[in-house]
């Protein structure tokens, strides 16, 4: 599962699958695909900040947020969706930047203090700034760009974009920067000495986890067509991090099993009501007691346990 | 021969312990430069102060004649110093060869170049080199963590050579080596000082290593120079023998 062609030929088959699964499903599944490629999408940057890089940030709702509010304000003003997604990135991505700086002081517990001050107060921007943001009554009547009207039409755009997401992230990954992010998670001391920028990486590991939390949010907005302060708040940040811990941090297709973790279990414990969410939390628990990698690592388990004819002995 | 790393009195204090009080030395061009002294007598925090892990306290070092004092190790590998640490520090889940790739890829070309590049930085062929002269090929593919702790210590060491630096400074290379792969590590060290041409300082505390490997022997004794000079001579001074008898 480790290959790399492997992990990127599985993360587009399910793309692929949600894509033609489209054709024959009603407005309801349709809007629940396009939410699991937009969460993805938000999930596979924090795994980048979190996951490979090692970096908590409990602020990932907030370029979610902003993301979408630069898309259900600018649209209005005639500017094209391309380009609304691109600002929301680029905003998303310069306060990633900022938000890099405090972890190059603090780790750990406290990095996550810093980020959740960050996230508080993106929070009382969307709520507060009426002038701006509409406050409480959110934005409503938001347009999903042209010829992308239609909810079937606008699924085929969420996953095109987690498509070329995943793409980019799996190129990414691959390269030098994704071995240097790896070795910042592990080692930052080491890593300096043999010349890794750890300043650098860090700030771009942040910075490029915001941006597509950012293209996330973009795609959000028109997706249920409103928006309001609340849904980028904190629950926000820690169902992102939940998905990326469920699916399995650090690993590539973690968030993609991650989202969908998030998005179909309330439809399928919807019978247990307000139980749901305490179901959902033993279930977290028991998962992560029993596989700290998450879901991926569950099935990688599954994969190798599997009889087999050969000697079975794996090389150590 | 130029001087490739000078030391001019070095202090480092830590409240009111002179870890390392007033340290200097010079390292010539191609030298291999063997630093010992009884446990605690500062070789490590003169490491860290010369390799801008930990800024000293006062004085300064000098890398090809220019000052260098508290510069970050980052800088300093853009320089071309390079360094191995006395505890353990390979990157556990990449594997032997990735290791030797990371170790390299940031000095190839700049970042951008990287990105879009090859996703091993054109390195793999370089690092295999390396892992054959270090006798690792073996186990190129498998996670530095699951190799022997010998094994990691080669493959450590190994990383300090990939960026083709100009000064290697190794802490404690030999430690935990098995004495059947000493003899070949401390071969391939010789190797890599003549044929890469780069300068050494080594510190150590098996003398055996010490002595065959090393061109030149300095001891340090609470935070002093106490001895330099030929490996026999440093190894039969009284000054020497009384500080590691004496503690």
């Amino acid at each position: 599962m480790n290959h790399p062609y492997r992990v990127l030929a599985i993360a587009l088959l399910l793309v692929l699958v949600g894509g033609v699964a489209g054709f024959g499903l009603k407005p309801y599944p349709i809007y629940l695909i396009s939410q699991w490629a937009v969460y993805t999408i938000s999930a596979i940057g924090l795994n980048l900040t979190l996951g490979y890089a090692g970096q908590i940030s409990l602020a990932q709702a907030s370029f979610v947020g902003i993301g979408a509010y630069a898309t259900a304000l600018l649209m209005p003003h005639g500017v094209p969706f391309g380009v609304t997604l691109v600002i929301g990135a680029a905003i998303s991505f310069i306060l990633g930047v900022l938000l890099g700086f405090p972890a190059l002081r603090v780790q750990g517990h406290y990095l996550a203090f810093v980020t959740l001050a960050l996230a508080t107060i993106a929070f009382l921007v969307f709520r507060n700034e009426s002038w701006l943001t509409n406050g409480t009554s959110g934005i409503d009547k938001i347009v999903r760009p042209f010829p992308f009207t239609s909810d079937l039409a606008y699924l085929w755009l969420c996953l095109g974009s987690l498509a070329i997401v995943t793409l980019g992230t799996w190129w990414l990954l691959r390269s030098p920067w994704g071995r240097a992010f790896l070795a910042l998670r592990e080692n930052p001391v080491r890593a300096s000495s043999l010349g890794v920028d750890v300043r650098m990486y860090t700030l771009l590991a942040f910075a490029i986890g915001a941006a597509l939390g950012g293209v996330s949010g973009a795609l959000f907005a028109p997706l249920g067509q409103y928006i309001e302060p609340a849904e980028f708040a904190l629950p926000l940040s820690f169902s992102l991090l939940l998905m990326v811990v469920v699916g399995g941090s650090g690993s590539f297709l973690g968030p993609f099993l991650g989202a969908m973790v998030a998005v179909a279990l309330p439809e399928v414990l919807r019978s247990f009501q307000d139980y749901y969410l305490v179901i959902y939390g033993v279930m977290v628990i028991l998962l992560l007691v029993f596989s700290p990698d998450g879901l991926v690592g569950l099935i990688e388990r599954a994969v190798r346990r599997r009889p087999v004819a050969a000697p079975a002995e794996p090389a150590k | 021969m130029s001087v490739v790393l000078e030391a001019r009195d070095l202090h480092r204090h830590f409240g009111g312990v002179k870890a390392v009080n007033g340290v200097s030395f010079q390292v010539e061009e191609g030298e291999i430069l063997g630093v010992i002294g009884p446990n605690g007598s500062g070789k490590s925090t003169l490491f860290n102060c010369l390799l801008g892990q930990i800024p000293p306290s006062m004085g300064q070092v000098f890398l090809d004649g220019k000052d260098v004092t508290g510069m970050k190790p980052i800088a300093l590998s853009r320089r071309g110093v390079s360094r191995t640490f006395q505890l353990l520090q390979v990157f556990p889940q990449l594997s032997a060869r990735e290791n030797l790739i990371l170790a390299g890829q940031e000095h190839i070309g700049s970042r951008m170049k990287r990105l879009f590049g090859k996703p091993d930085a054109g390195l793999t062929g370089a690092a295999d080199r390396m892992l054959e002269q270090f006798k690792l090929s073996h186990v190129a593919a498998l996670p530095a963590g699951g190799l022997s702790y010998g094994q990691q210590k080669l493959l450590d060491a190994a990383m300090a050579f990939m960026a083709g630096p100009r000064l290697v400074l190794l802490d404690e290379p030999a430690g935990g080596v098995n004495l059947s792969l000493l003899g070949s590590f401390r071969e391939r060290l010789r190797a890599m000082n003549a044929e890469g041409g780069s300068t050494f300082v080594v510190i150590e505390h098996n003398m055996d290593f010490v002595m065959s490997l090393c061109t030149r022997v300095m001891c340090i004794a609470e935070g002093k120079v106490i001895a330099n000079g030929k490996p026999e001579d440093v190894r039969n001074d009284p000054t020497v023998i009384e500080a590691y008898l004496g503690h």
